[in-house]
């Protein structure tokens, strides 16, 4: 099994590995796979509030070197972008930069799931907060 | 010390240069076929394969007169199995193998269940042996082989296979077994182990690719097999097809060799293979060695390292061969099967690796396997979810995961 260059990079030299803290109201995390399956993924980002940037992101992978790549060049790819620009970040986009075989595209099926988690597990946090201010305003 | 580093010696060996001397001039001076009864070509290749006979059935303990000649272990497998279950047909239908055989052994076995034959196959143990209690209880006037495996190409573990032969003679049943990984290692004795059929391969105890044996025994019982390869009836019609001379001149060489040699070749491997094991476990926490380390082949470890993908690990470590036990080296994508045999949970599955210790290997070569695998995982559990989850105190196997 011959790994593409690109694969061996992010493997060697890992983007982004880490966590933020989780309980941060601007930090989103995804937590994808399952050990039986051979691969998890934790994807964190960080956004800023006021204009919607991801201003950081960081992942840790339990998995095969196909796996960490992709988490890896996912948190690149999350960094600069706003929300709704990371939620167009498809797999096939993942395949075809780390040039990854058929019998490796799950694992960017799940990169681009980690990325939709942590999304969505921000997005709910911002739902939470936005929901508290009407009783402000009412009880004003 | 030269990369990469071979440690993969369950898988196959390297020819040793002594065999390889003793093949060549039946290739190119003594290329006579051993079936050419009326010229001098002929009977030179004759001797060398009646020399081989001899030297594998000296390994072994049995007479040259049941070493039957096959194109490897697989071949062996098939005509053992398929051989009794045709020639005993009218005695029985039942044949007992066990969860962690070979793949040779296995689907020759699932082959005979869709042609009406029953199969048990017992499972093992956590430490990777069979209950010889559940072995006997299986035992039914309608069997007719028990085929286990003397040691196994994953784990490495040995199986009580004297007592196995006991019970089988006790009830008149055959015994075959697989003697691949433990031929050459360990001291294998057809009768002090009780085994009536034993099947054989040259590649795995530094002899060529694509030649092996069978043992039949012929006394005590006498064991009739049916030829699965018909066309001129030789090795006494049991195996048709022109015999691999210089093949078979390196397996009967390197078995010389084992036998020579075994005693101090197995001190040593067994020092290497227990220095790895030690450097591992001084340098890591959470790794775990799969299978029985009491009942295990000298020169064999297998063990797995918590929270590390077993592939991620092999690519770390891409100047040493070895093999691994994940989902993700498999071309079916499915963890071994041997490992979940052994009641282990496919996360420490995916985690595991293989190291087969062989002539070759030098102390050097242990020492740099050893500090270079010990900083591989320790950079892959700066990696990993899960390092980081259970250094946490979270218990691993009571979350939630979210599948796809």
């Amino acid at each position: 099994m011959a790994y593409s260059d690109k694969v061996l990079d992010h493997y060697n030299n890992p983007r982004n590995v880490g966590s933020l803290d989780k309980k941060a109201p601007n930090v989103g995390t995804g937590m994808v796979g399952a050990p039986e399956c051979g691969d998890v993924m934790k994807l964190q980002i960080k956004v800023n509030d006021e204009n919607g940037i991801i201003e950081d992101a960081k992942f840790k992978t339990f998995g095969c070197g196909s796996a960490i790549a992709s988490s890896s060049l996912a948190t690149e790819w999350l960094k600069g972008k706003t929300v709704d620009e990371a939620l167009k970040i498809k797999n096939t986009d993942i395949v075809n930069e780390l040039s990854l075989p058929p019998v490796k595209i799950h694992c960017s099926v799940l990169a681009e799931d980690a990325i939709k988690a942590a999304i969505g597990d921000y997005r709910a946090k911002q739902g939470a907060k936005t929901q508290q201010v009407p009783a402000e305003q009412t009880v004003a | 010390m030269k990369t990469p580093i071979y440690l993969d010696n369950h898988a196959t060996t390297k020819v040793d240069p002594r065999v390889l001397d003793a093949m060549l001039p039946y290739f190119t001076e003594y290329f006579g076929n051993a079936a050419s009864r009326n010229h001098e070509f002929g009977w030179v290749a004759e001797q060398a394969v009646d020399k081989a006979r001899k030297q594998i059935a000296d390994l072994i303990g049995a007479t040259a007169k049941e070493i039957i000649f096959t194109s490897g272990a697989t071949e062996s497998n098939n005509l053992a199995i398929k051989g009794v279950a045709e020639m005993y047909a009218e005695k029985g239908n039942h044949i007992i193998t066990e969860a962690t055989e070979h793949k040779a052994v296995l689907d020759t076995c699932k082959k005979l269940e869709k042609m009406g034959y029953r199969v048990t196959y017992l499972p093992v143990m956590g430490d990777g042996l069979i209950d010889l209690d559940m072995l006997r209880e299986s035992i039914t006037d309608k069997t007719i082989l028990v085929t286990i495996m003397y040691a196994n190409n994953e784990i490495g573990v040995i199986q009580p296979v004297a007592e196995i032969g006991k019970i089988c003679r006790e009830r008149g049943v055959l015994f075959h077994t697989d003697g691949v990984q433990a031929i050459g290692k360990v001291p294998v004795d057809v009768n002090k182990d009780n085994i009536d059929i034993m099947s054989i391969t040259a590649h795995k105890l530094y002899g060529p690719k694509g030649v092996g044996a069978l043992y039949v025994r012929r006394k005590n019982p006498r064991v009739q097999i049916t030829a699965q390869m018909d066309g001129g009836g030789h090795e006494r019609g049991m195996r048709s097809g022109t015999l691999n001379v210089p093949g078979i001149v390196g397996l009967g060489e390197a078995c010389a060799i084992c036998q020579r040699e075994m005693p101090e070749e197995t001190r040593r491997l067994r020092y290497l293979r227990d220095k790895l094991r030690s450097k591992l476990e001084a340098g890591l926490d959470e790794i775990y060695l799969n299978g029985s380390w009491e009942h295990r082949l000298p020169h064999s470890l297998n063990m797995s390292f918590a929270y590390v993908e077993g592939e991620s690990l092999l690519m770390g470590i891409n100047d040493v061969a070895v093999s691994s036990g994940s989902a993700c080296t498999s071309a079916t994508l499915e963890p071994s099967y041997v490992l979940k045999a052994l009641g282990l949970g496919d996360d420490i599955a995916h985690s595991s690796i293989r190291f087969g210790i062989g002539r070759f290997n030098t102390e050097e070569e242990i020492d740099y396997v050893a500090d270079k695998l010990v900083d591989v995982v320790r950079k892959l559990r700066e990696l990993s979810p899960l390092y980081e989850m259970a250094k946490e105190g979270i218990d691993l196997s009571k979350v939630q995961w979210a599948h796809d």
